[in-house]
């Protein structure tokens, strides 16, 4: 696209890991992950709701860590594994979590589902077992309207518990 | 029942927790265009000129517009069509839409907005409902309603309340205040429009695709079968998606305009300025007790900031003053009500619509008589609690009631009568009522408010129905109906929803109405499908529960050919005989009661809810893990608006749109929420069924202050209940003055002479039925 607005911008070429397939993408080096992952790559499981770093909504995972891709540059992240919520599952298994949240209604409207739902794999992997504190504070940078967040936290137990 | 009353996860579960729920910021059709709109930075301004020649130069630029091209008025009630797409003669609020682009790439239409020259003649503002009151400086913000910046004045009188007055043994008023706070859904608004064959299709985040789709239509100066409108998934609703949006009307526009599609997203700052939130709302209320504590009459005023523009506004209005019967036998009634144009983002409803703010005022009011008369507050207010089958003094039709039965829930569950006196603690009890649907529709019509067809062939089972899943499990309840009649599982259903092409209408996801009318759609299409199949089963000589369905549908088909069946249902016309008793009647009304308990520390003013305890009479659980989501959602909601929430302006200039400043509780603010379902089975609902969604938050923010003033001893009389004001209330105390922080007056408002309206005779609603 040659136009005045986007004519000075600088694009590059890179490989980017994402729920373990590697892709080269042309990306503007402005463009942060999150639009990377929408845009780009159509992985649009990945959702916003501020694009400054303040919801948790865009929550993915960056060698097992919560990241907001909302602030995070591709070009940043050349060699590192990013999980999305389209990364969860084992083919067509749900997750534990996955299927927690399912079941028991932890996903109402779902806009907030994939960043809670990475968040709290982030919180599992570190922790088998967590307490209900420290389940609340794993996800506190995560914002939902809907659920009062009392099912997510039953739904993080639950998975927990099968998980071990 | 087999599937009705199980806790089944939702139908569209596996979807959302997989991420492949397409909401409309999703979709990026090939040759999307990205709109962007300019918005004004004036919250008062006329407009003396646009000029776009040098946004229409920028390359990658398709299609510029302003007001001129998109000039009739719209709105979401017949009475206030006061809102254009963009507006190029004034601009009402700092966010007004002024011009939009559409551009090949976003930064570029970003771009055209900014080479936009807007010259503008800059107004005086209007910040404060008593500024409002007042003569404008400049000029009025609307051209209609008045005296000065009045919008809506209404004045009803029910009963004797002179007399109700005149015999009362103790007499007290008060003044509270209500802020006004917004959606804050995690999901910012987004269209995407098609122009294709003459014929405009839009997908966007809304809760009502009706609404939207009659809002296009007229704008748009197109026959409505010229246009569809498709619920895409739905990120968050809460009332704040149920106005038609200028971008939806907007990348309409372009993409007939430009013949490709266009895309237009809000971005965080812009949804808090597009707002239609709850209504800032100043209260006065006067009521007469007998010395034991029995209402016999009540005054009640309100005050509501409404904003820019009249969005759902006169409802909201008389929602203020119409439910306060409902909870309480009230024999004799007068409500005066206002409703003020200032230069900020237009008000509108937000879960509760127009009642969480008299029920805040009210709740507060009757725990204060009660403490004058030296009576138990929650003794007093179940000696005055409506009785089921009745109707009030405002001609509201009772039916199923479940108030005492909440109420005894959440007091022995939470020792609400043992619990310790000590200074820093305390415990506050609240009841409350909500509709299940509004008995009248947005606009004046006698068809049905919502309408279901069931389609049956060898392939399964499909139903259609024009509600909207936003979150709160309108597929799921209409998935469950259809199942069981017809002896399947909810998963068994396919659903098309909210598509104005392929779907029946509903009126959408707004007033809890669903459950109630689309569920009720639903139950009588299945039941005429169930019907039809047992026949064609009988037909063969065997029972219905004995073969397969897919059997079933095989022998229905082979039977009748094409098996549609129809449900509708319409509302029971039950509305009082005067003007304005279309606002307030619901075929059923659901019921809560709640106990807050939390600790408030005299030094800092923080308050920390430990626990609540909340019952709601939901008439029946069609899902009772759904309800109990619904509830612990109202309850969070609540508490937020209560402890924290409010949407506040400096100079036109929203003192902080964005999603770190404008605080909302996260998973730590969050105390433990137990939940008690009460069944009442309405004689109307399906299954039995009510409202879950919005009721439950209603008496969280009166429970919080009279927990407040149970811990410290002194009343916050306007929420949120922020440190600062329990801090100054107690310094009050400390001076010796009223222990107490409020609004210190109502003001003088031009109320006209009151309607006076003959109450209905006493046995009405045993009549009525």
């Amino acid at each position: 696209m040659k136009n005045e607005v986007l004519r000075d911008v600088q694009r590059v070429v890179l490989t980017l890991d994402v729920n373990g397939e590697a892709r080269e993408l042309l990306v503007p080096v402005h463009k942060t992950l999150l639009e990377v992952l929408r845009e780009d790559m159509q992985l649009t499981g990945t959702k916003h709701g501020c694009e400054l770093g303040e919801c948790g909504t865009c929550t993915v995972l960056v060698d097992g860590r919560p990241m907001l891709s909302c602030l995070a540059l591709p070009v940043q992240l050349r060699g590192r594994a990013i999980t999305t919520v389209e990364g969860l599952a084992g083919g067509s298994n749900l997750h534990p979590l996955q299927a927690a949240f399912a079941e028991l209604g932890a996903a109402q409207c779902g806009y907030c589902t994939p960043g809670m739902l990475l968040a709290a794999k982030s919180l599992l992997d570190d922790n088998a077992r967590p307490s209900r504190e420290e389940i609340k504070e794993a996800l506190a940078g995560n914002l939902c309207r809907c659920t009062g967040y009392a099912k997510i936290l039953e739904a993080v137990e639950l998975a927990a518990g099968r998980m071990t | 029942m087999k599937v009705v009353g199980r806790p089944l996860p939702r139908v569209d579960g596996a979807t959302k927790v997989t991420g492949r729920a397409v909401y409309a910021d999703d979709m990026l059709p090939a040759r999307t265009l990205h709109c962007k709109i300019l918005r004004s930075p004036h919250p008062h301004a006329r407009i003396v000129s646009i000029d776009t020649s040098a946004a229409r130069r920028v390359p990658g630029v398709l299609a510029v517009i302003t007001g001129a091209d998109l000039p009739i008025k719209f709105g979401i009630l017949p009475v206030t069509q006061d809102e254009r797409a963009l507006e190029h003669e004034k601009a009402r609020y700092v966010g007004d839409p002024i011009a939009a682009v559409a551009a090949t790439e976003e930064e570029i239409a970003a771009a055209a907005c900014d080479a936009i020259v807007v010259e503008y003649e800059v107004l005086e503002p209007v910040m404060s409902i008593e500024a409002a009151l007042d003569a404008p400086k400049d000029e009025r913000i609307q051209e209609y309603g008045g005296p000065n910046n009045v919008h809506k004045l209404v004045a009803l009188e029910f009963g004797d309340v002179d007399g109700g007055f005149a015999r009362a043994e103790h007499v007290r008023e008060d003044v509270f205040f209500y802020q006004g706070n917004t959606h804050l859904p995690m999901e910012q608004h987004s269209a995407v429009a098609t122009y294709v064959d003459g014929r405009v299709t839009l997908w966007s985040s809304t809760q009502v695709v009706h609404y939207v789709h009659r809002a296009l239509s007229k704008v748009l100066e197109l026959p409505m079968h010229r246009i569809r409108v498709i619920g895409a998934a739905h990120g968050g609703g809460f009332g704040g998606k149920t106005d038609p949006f200028a971008h939806e009307i907007i990348v309409a526009k372009l993409a007939m305009l430009t013949g490709r599609p266009v895309k237009c997203t809000l971005t965080r700052e812009e949804v808090f300025y597009a707002h239609r939130g709850r209504h800032p709302v100043l209260m006065w209320v006067r009521t007469g007790v007998t010395g034991d504590g029995r209402i016999t009459a009540m005054h009640f005023r309100s005050a509501l900031d409404g904003g820019a523009y009249g969005s759902y506004g006169v409802a909201s209005t008389f929602y203020t003053g119409a439910l306060q019967t409902v909870t309480y036998d009230i024999p004799a009634y007068r409500f005066e009500g206002c409703r003020v144009f200032t230069n900020k983002p237009p008000c509108g409803p937000k879960r509760g619509h127009g009642t969480p703010q008299p029920r805040f005022a009210l709740e507060l009011h009757l725990e204060k008589i009660a403490r004058d008369l030296d009576l138990d507050p929650v003794e007093m207010k179940r000696r005055n609690f409506v009785k089921p089958d009745t109707r009030t003094v405002n001609w509201l039709r009772v039916t199923s009631c479940g108030l005492d039965e909440c109420a005894d829930k959440v007091l022995a569950a939470s020792r609400f009568r043992e619990r310790k006196r000590t200074p820093g603690h305390g415990m506050g009890f609240a009841i409350s009522t909500y509709l299940s649907g509004a008995g009248t529709a947005i606009y004046w019509n006698d068809m049905p408010h919502s309408e279901v067809q069931i389609k049956v062939d060898r392939g399964g089972v499909t139903a259609y129905c024009g509600a909207m899943e936003i979150g709160q499990g309108s597929d799921s309840v209409l998935a469950t109906i259809v199942a069981e009649e017809l002896g399947l599982q909810p998963s068994d259903v396919r659903l098309v929803t909210a598509d104005t092409d392929t779907t029946p209408i509903d009126l959408g996801s707004y007033s809890s109405r669903v459950t109630f009318m689309a569920g009720n759609a639903a139950l009588e299409a299945a039941r005429k499908m169930r019907a039809l199949l047992v026949e064609a089963v009988e037909a063969s000589g065997r029972k219905y529960e004995e073969v397969a369905f897919e059997e079933a549908a095989v022998l229905g088909e082979a039977r009748f050919g094409a098996l549609t069946t129809a449900g509708s249902y319409t509302p029971p016309k039950i509305a009082g005989p005067y003007k304005g008793s279309g606002v307030g009647p619901s075929p059923a009304y659901s019921f809560s009661a709640c106990v807050v308990d939390l600790d408030a520390d005299p030094r800092t003013g923080l308050v920390n809810v430990n626990k609540v305890w909340i019952a709601h009479d939901v008439g029946r659980a069609i899902n009772p893990l759904s309800v109990e989501g619904q509830v612990e959602g109202s309850v969070y909601m609540g508490l937020g608006e209560a402890l924290m929430e409010e949407q506040v302006f400096r100079k036109g200039l929203h003192k902080w749109p964005s999603m770190l400043e404008y605080k909302s509780p996260t998973f730590l603010d969050m105390p433990e929420v137990e939940t008690f379902i009460v069944e009442t089975n309405d004689p109307e609902g399906p299954y039995g069924a009510k409202e879950a969604g919005q009721g439950p938050l209603l008496p969280v923010p009166p429970a919080v202050c009279a927990a407040v003033f149970d811990a410290l001893g002194v009343w916050i009389d306007e929420i949120p209940v922020t440190p600062e004001k329990v801090v100054e209330a107690l310094r009050r105390r400390e001076k010796g003055e009223p222990p107490r922080y409020g609004p210190p007056r109502f003001p003088s408002i031009p109320y006209p002479p009151a309607i006076k309206v003959e109450p209905p005779p006493r046995d009405a609603a045993a009549a009525a039925r």
